[in-house]
C-alpha cells in the first residue's frame, strides 16, 4: 500500500465539518440549552435533527443502501464526536446513536442484512435505533458476555439483561451483544420483538437528559439471518475497537470543555486582588488540562488512524479508551476544582462533566467511529 | 490530513537505530555508568556521522531551505525525536556523549558564520550556560565578557556543563554589559587550550553517568574578537536573546524524545517479565478483572504513547514551518515528569529484579530523572504552557 503522508493537521474537509459541528454546538448547546436538558432530563429534539441533518454518517454510506457514497472515515468521526461531546456527551450519544448500527451492518453484515437494515436508518430523517451491550453486573466485561444466544433451528434464542441501553423506547431495532456458542456476536433484534422486556427508564449518576434503558430477553429469538454477519457472525473485536475510539474522541470534547471553562474563570475570579490563574498551583493545573486534552485527542486520532489504513487497532483502541477514562475523570475533577464552591453547584456545567465524565471508563458499546 | 499512522520511512529509521541501539549501546550500558568520566571509545564510531550539519547554502545570501517534508521525505525534526528514541532506548548517557553531537555544536551549526563554520564545525562543542547562582533563570548571568583591543576576556564561573572534558571547544555564554541585561547576553567560543581557561572539576551524578558533566572557570581568558557566535552589538530589545530562547522549541521535543526512549526501554523489561509470569497482555479484558499490575502497566503503556504523539506533534510542526513553542513545552513538560514516574514505578513492579544492578531497571529510573530537569524543569514547562494557554505574561504569571 502507498504510504499515506503522515501529519496532525486538518485537511479543508476536516476543518470545514469541524467548524460546521462546533458552530452549531455554540448556538444551540453550550451553555442555557445543554444545563437545560440536563435538569429536564430530556434531549432537544430539534438539536438532535439539526445534527442529523448535518449527514456525517449517511453520507459515508454507498448510495446504493441509502447513502451519498463518500469514502467512511474514522478520523473524521472523530473529530465529529468530540465537536458534538464539547457541548454535551448526552447529546453526542444520542445524536449519533443510529450510526452504531449502521456502521456496524454496513461493515460487518451480510448482503441481505445490508439491503434490509441500511435503508430503513440512512434516512434524511434521524431514526432511533440502538445498541445494548452492558451489563448490569458486577465484573462486567464486553468480552464475555453473560447474554446467550443459542441456535435453534433456524432461530437464535437470546437469553440475558442488558442496561444503559439509549433511547431503546423509540428505537426500531437494536444491536444486542451476546455469546453465541463461546464467541461474542451482534445480533438484530426488532424494537417489538415479544422477547424483548424494556424496563423503566434508568436514573443514573451522569447523562441525566439521555433515556437509557434496562432491557431484559427472555427467550427472546431471533431468525438466524439476523445475526450481524451471517452464521460465522461478525468482526466482534472491531466493533469494540470502534466504540473504544468514540468514546475516547466524546472523552476529549467533554475533558476540552472542562479544561476551558474552568481556564476561563480562573482568569475572571479575583481573590486576594488577582485573579486566581495568575497562583502557580491553578496555572499548573490549567496547564496539565491543555496537554492532556491534546494527549486524549492524538491518542483517538491515533487509533482512528489505524482503522483509516485498514489495518487491526486493538492495542491502539484499548489504550486510547483506558487512558481517556481515566484522563477525563482527572480534567472534569480539575474543573471542579478550580471552581471551588462554584464548581459543586449545578449552575455551573463543570458539576455536570464531572457527573458524566464518570461514563467514559464504564461505558461500552455506546458510539462509534 | 490527519494521518498518525507510521510511514514506511519512519519505521525503516526506527528499526535501523534500533539495532544499532542493541548492537553498540546496550552491552556497554552498564560498563560506562559503574566508570563515571571515562569516555566510552566504542562511541568514536560516530565521529565521521555529521549528526549537526548545516544544509548547503545554494547560492551568496541564499537562504538554504530544508525540503518540505512529505511522504517519501520525512522531516529532520521528526526523524530526529525517532533517532534519539532509539537510541535513549539503548542509552541515554551515551547519547549524551555523542561526539560532535554537543548543543554547543547546535549553537554553531544555527548562528556561526561561514568563516566560523570553517573552523569549528568539525569540532565537538559544549554549551555552557549555567552558573552556580543561575540556573532556569539564564537571563541572570554573571559571566563576563569585554572587549580589549581585538580580544575578548572573560571571566566568570559555568557548572553543569555536559562533555566539559570531551568537548574540543566550548560555547560560553557571558554577558557584554550587565546593565543591559538580557540583551547583552552573548555567547563565545572557546578553544580548549586557552590561557586562563580551566576544567575545574568533573560532578559525580545520579544517573547519565556515561556522559560528563564538568565546571570551567574563566580566568581573565582571552580570546579573538571573532570568537564570539552572531552580533556583538548590544541592542535595546532582547530579541537576541528571545532568540536563543526559541532555539528551545527545537531542543525540548529532542529531550522529550530522550524521556521516550528511556521509558520504553524500562516498559520492555516490565513487560518481558510479566509474560514470562504466564499473564499474557491481550489488550482486550475490562481493566477492572485483572491485576493490578497487568492494568497499571496499560496505564504506563498508554501514558508513553500520549507523551510519545505529544513530542512528534512539536517536531512535525517545527518541520512544517508552524510556531511550536507551546507544543515543544507541553510535549516536555509531560515527558519528563511521566517518563520519571514511570520508570519509578518499572522498578517497583519489578520487585528485587527493579532495585538491583543486575538488571538495567534501576539504572533507567536514574538516567531518565534528567529529561525532567535540563532544558528547562518541568515546573519551567508548565510556566511557559500556563502563560500561553492563559495569555499571560511573566510578570502576570511569575
Amino acid at each position: 500500500m502507498e504510504d499515506r503522508e503522515f501529519g496532525f493537521s486538518l485537511s479543508e474537509e476536516q476543518s470545514s465539518m469541524k467548524d460546521t459541528v462546533a458552530k452549531l454546538v455554540k448556538s444551540m448547546v453550550m451553555g442555557n440549552p445543554a444545563h437545560d436538558m440536563d435538569e429536564e432530563r430530556k434531549l432537544s429534539r430539534e438539536v438532535i435533527d439539526k445534527v442529523w441533518e448535518l449527514g456525517a454518517t449517511v453520507s459515508m454510506v454507498p448510495e446504493e443502501y441509502g447513502g451519498y457514497g463518500m469514502e467512511y472515515s474514522p478520523i473524521m468521526n472523530s473529530i465529529f464526536l468530540e465537536e458534538l461531546a464539547f457541548g454535551d456527551m448526552a447529546l453526542a450519544i444520542a445524536a449519533t446513536l443510529p450510526s452504531t448500527f449502521i456502521y456496524t451492518i454496513l461493515q460487518m453484515g451480510t448482503e441481505e442484512q445490508k439491503k434490509k437494515y441500511l435503508p430503513l436508518y440512512c434516512d434524511p430523517a434521524y431514526k432511533a435505533c440502538t445498541v445494548a451491550v452492558n451489563e448490569p453486573r458486577f465484573g462486567f466485561d464486553a468480552v464475555s458476555l453473560e447474554t446467550k444466544a443459542v441456535k435453534n433451528g433456524s432461530k437464535y434464542t437470546i437469553n440475558g439483561k442488558k442496561c444503559f441501553v439509549p433511547m431503546a423506547k423509540d428505537s426500531g431495532h437494536m444491536l444486542v451483544a451476546a455469546d453465541a456458542d463461546g464467541k461474542m456476536d451482534l445480533f438484530i433484534v426488532d424494537g417489538n420483538n415479544p422477547g424483548l422486556k424494556i424496563g423503566e427508564r434508568e436514573k443514573n449518576l451522569g447523562l441525566y437528559a439521555l433515556e437509557s434503558y434496562p432491557v431484559v430477553l427472555e427467550n427472546c429469538e431471533v431468525p438466524a439471518d439476523d445475526r450481524v454477519g451471517g452464521d460465522n457472525g461478525c468482526d466482534y473485536s472491531r466493533f469494540l475497537q470502534k466504540t473504544r475510539i468514540a468514546l475516547s474522541a466524546i472523552g476529549t470534547g467533554m475533558s476540552r470543555a472542562s479544561y476551558e471553562y474552568a481556564r476561563d474563570y480562573a482568569k475572571e475570579r479575583v481573590q486576594f486582588g488577582e485573579p486566581i490563574a495568575s497562583r502557580q498551583s491553578v496555572a499548573f493545573m490549567i496547564a496539565e488540562m491543555a496537554y492532556e486534552v491534546d494527549a486524549m485527542r492524538l491518542m483517538t486520532w491515533k487509533a482512528a488512524s489505524a482503522l483509516e489504513a485498514g489495518r487491526d487497532a486493538k492495542r491502539e483502541s484499548y489504550l486510547a479508551k483506558l487512558y481517556a477514562g481515566e484522563m477525563t475523570m482527572k480534567l472534569t475533577d480539575y474543573g471542579v476544582q478550580i471552581l471551588g464552591g462554584h464548581g459543586y453547584i449545578r449552575e455551573n456545567p463543570v458539576e455536570r462533566y464531572y457527573r458524566n465524565g464518570r461514563g467514559i471508563a464504564i461505558l461500552e458499546g455506546m458510539a462509534t467511529v | 490530513m490527519i494521518n498518525l499512522e507510521m510511514t514506511q520511512k519512519m519505521m525503516d529509521v526506527k528499526n535501523g537505530m534500533n539495532n544499532m541501539a542493541s548492537s553498540m549501546l546496550r552491552p556497554i550500558s552498564r560498563h560506562y555508568d559503574e566508570r563515571e568520566h571515562e569516555y566510552p571509545k566504542e562511541l568514536d564510531v560516530f565521529r565521521s556521522i555529521k549528526i549537526m550539519s548545516r544544509p548547503k547554502k545554494k547560492k551568496e545570501g541564499e537562504e538554504a531551505k530544508p525540503e518540505k517534508p512529505g511522504p517519501k521525505k520525512l522531516g529532520t525534526n521528526l526523524s530526529t525525536v525517532l533517532v534519539i528514541e532509539e537510541l535513549c532506548w539503548g542509552d541515554l548517557g551515551m547519547v549524551l556523549s555523542l561526539p560532535n553531537a554537543g548543543l554547543g555544536n547546535a549553537a554553531i551549526v544555527a548562528v556561526a558564520t561561514d568563516e566560523q563554520m570553517e573552523r569549528f564545525g568539525d569540532k565537538w562543542a559544549s554549551m555552557a550556560i549555567t552558573e552556580p547562582g543561575s540556573g532556569s533563570d539564564s537571563g541572570s548571568i554573571t559571566a563576563k565578557a569585554t572587549l580589549d583591543g581585538n580580544e575578548w576576556v572573560l571571566n566568570g564561573e559555568k557548572i553543569f556543563v555536559t562533555c566539559a572534558e570531551r568537548a574540543d571547544v566550548a560555547v560560553i555564554w557571558a554577558t557584554v554589559d550587565k546593565s543591559a541585561g538580557k540583551a547583552g547576553i552573548k555567547s563565545f567560543l572557546v578553544e580548549k587550550g586557552r590561557p586562563g581557561f580551566k576544567l575545574e572539576k568533573l560532578e559525580h551524578k545520579l544517573g547519565i553517568r556515561a556522559s560528563d558533566t564538568g565546571t570551567y572557570v574563566l580566568d581573565d581568558c582571552r580570546i579573538p574578537k571573532d570568537n564570539i557566535l552572531g552580533s556583538a552589538e548590544v541592542k535595546q530589545s532582547t530579541e537576541g536573546f528571545k532568540g536563543a530562547m526559541k532555539t528551545f522549541d527545537n531542543t525540548r521535543p529532542l529531550v522529550a524524545s530522550m524521556s521516550l526512549g528511556v521509558t520504553r526501554a524500562a516498559l520492555d523489561l516490565t513487560r518481558e517479565k510479566i509474560e514470562e509470569s504466564g499473564i499474557k497482555l491481550d489488550y482486550e479484558k475490562n481493566p477492572n478483572n485483572m491485576s493490578a499490575i497487568e492494568k497499571e502497566f496499560y496505564m504506563m503503556e498508554a501514558n508513553l504513547e500520549a507523551m510519545r504523539l505529544l513530542t512528534w506533534r512539536a517536531a512535525w510542526m517545527m518541520d512544517n514551518g508552524e510556531a511550536n513553542s507551546l507544543e515543544a513545552s507541553m510535549c516536555k513538560a509531560k515527558s519528563g515528569r511521566d517518563g520519571t514516574l514511570i520508570a519509578q514505578r518499572c522498578c517497583e513492579l519489578l520487585g528485587p529484579l527493579g532495585f538491583s544492578c543486575e538488571n538495567l531497571a534501576e539504572k533507567w529510573m536514574r538516567d531518565v530523572k534528567i529529561t525532567d530537569i535540563f532544558e528547562g524543569t518541568g515546573q519551567i514547562q508548565h510556566l511557559i504552557v500556563a502563560r500561553s494557554v492563559l495569555g499571560y505574561s511573566s510578570k502576570q504569571l511569575k
